[in-house]
């Protein structure tokens, strides 16, 4: 029974012909797991190598420079860490949509997916706030390494949530249209990938810039 | 274990092992007591990094393990991550090595 939950929970439905008229065709891979989500994997793979660049280059730059500030001193932590908040939040929504799917509950899909959409616009909104109020302050990318090395770092994740949220606004639009059904939802699982994993590069990021 | 229905999907909740919000509640407190750890305790520096590494560390593993279902999945997804990982964590203690290391 485990075996046939995880052989599933990988192949998932296979390749359905014809949304919705519940004729489902499954999908066989020399792996075993859905195309998609191969490609969403190896992708993510590729991502964690390039963050481990930006953040070996912060870590290596921070024990090699003598004064580097205490970041506490400029970021605001407590703002961060709402922010931090808000990103699980919409982690779990997300999670919460596609289990909502995978149940034949439109309903709550909908509703966790929109939820999802505006938790990641909220997150860029609390971070363009912080940008701002570090700019007003005098805290840019030219005023020191630790400067330069915190807009690069969390400006590439920024625009990873940027992109992550254009896609789930495109996945939720059709989530609304009634696109996707038990059967057919492949769309919302490699989205919430992609969601989850930006989730997690935010949780390490958060600990190595703001709390060291 | 749910009643596997052929063609049908299990539900991503229906698997054994904590639920979504369960998680949830895990990685809020989880945050919130790393805040307070390196804010409030302010434990000598080498306690605070370390401290605050494994705090992460388990915080990662939680996102991977349950919302992104790499618990339930097959291992092949698991193998292929987890040498990311490693490949990774090569690297940054590479970089480290030049630091910590004596030169010649």
């Amino acid at each position: 029974m485990q075996h046939a939950a995880a052989l599933t929970a990988s192949v998932g439905p296979g390749h359905v012909s014809g949304h919705g008229t519940g004729h489902v065709e499954e999908e066989y891979t020399t792996t075993g797991i859905r195309h998609d989500k191969m490609g969403m994997w190896i992708f993510l793979c590729s991502e964690v190598m390039f963050f481990t660049g930006l953040i070996g280059a912060y870590i290596v730059l921070r024990f090699a420079t003598p004064l580097w500030p205490v970041p506490g001193t400029v970021l605001n932590i407590p703002l961060t860490a709402f922010n931090t908040f808000v990103l699980i939040c919409s982690s779990v929504t997300m999670v919460q949509a596609l289990a909502a799917v995978q149940r034949a509950d439109y309903r709550k899909m909908k509703l966790f997916l929109c939820l999802t959409v505006l938790f990641g616009a909220f997150f860029l909104c609390i971070q363009a706030i912080e940008y701002w109020k570090l700019l007003h302050e005098g805290f840019n990318p030219h005023v020191s390494l630790f400067g330069s090395i915190f807009f690069t770092t969390t400006g590439f994740h920024g625009f990873h949530v940027l992109c992550g949220v254009i896609c789930m606004a495109f996945v939720t639009g059709k989530a609304l249209l009634g696109k996707y059904t038990q059967a057919y939802h492949q769309g919302i699982e490699t989205v919430g990938l992609y969601w989850h994993f930006v989730d997690l590069v935010w949780i390490v990021l958060f600990t190595i810039i703001y709390l060291f | 274990m749910h009643e596997q229905i052929e063609g049908q999907p299990v539900p991503a909740d229906a698997h054994k092992g904590p639920g979504y919000m369960t998680i949830f509640w895990w990685l809020a407190g989880f945050t919130v007591f790393e805040v307070a750890y390196s804010t409030i305790l302010t434990p000598p520096k080498a306690l605070l990094i370390s401290g605050l590494v494994i705090l992460a560390g388990i915080k990662a593993v939680l996102v991977a393990l349950y919302f992104m279902h790499l618990r339930f999945e097959r291992k092949t997804l698991g193998i292929i991550f987890a040498s990311t990982l490693i490949l990774g964590a090569i690297l940054v203690s590479v970089g480290m090595a030049e630091h910590f290391l004596p030169r010649p």
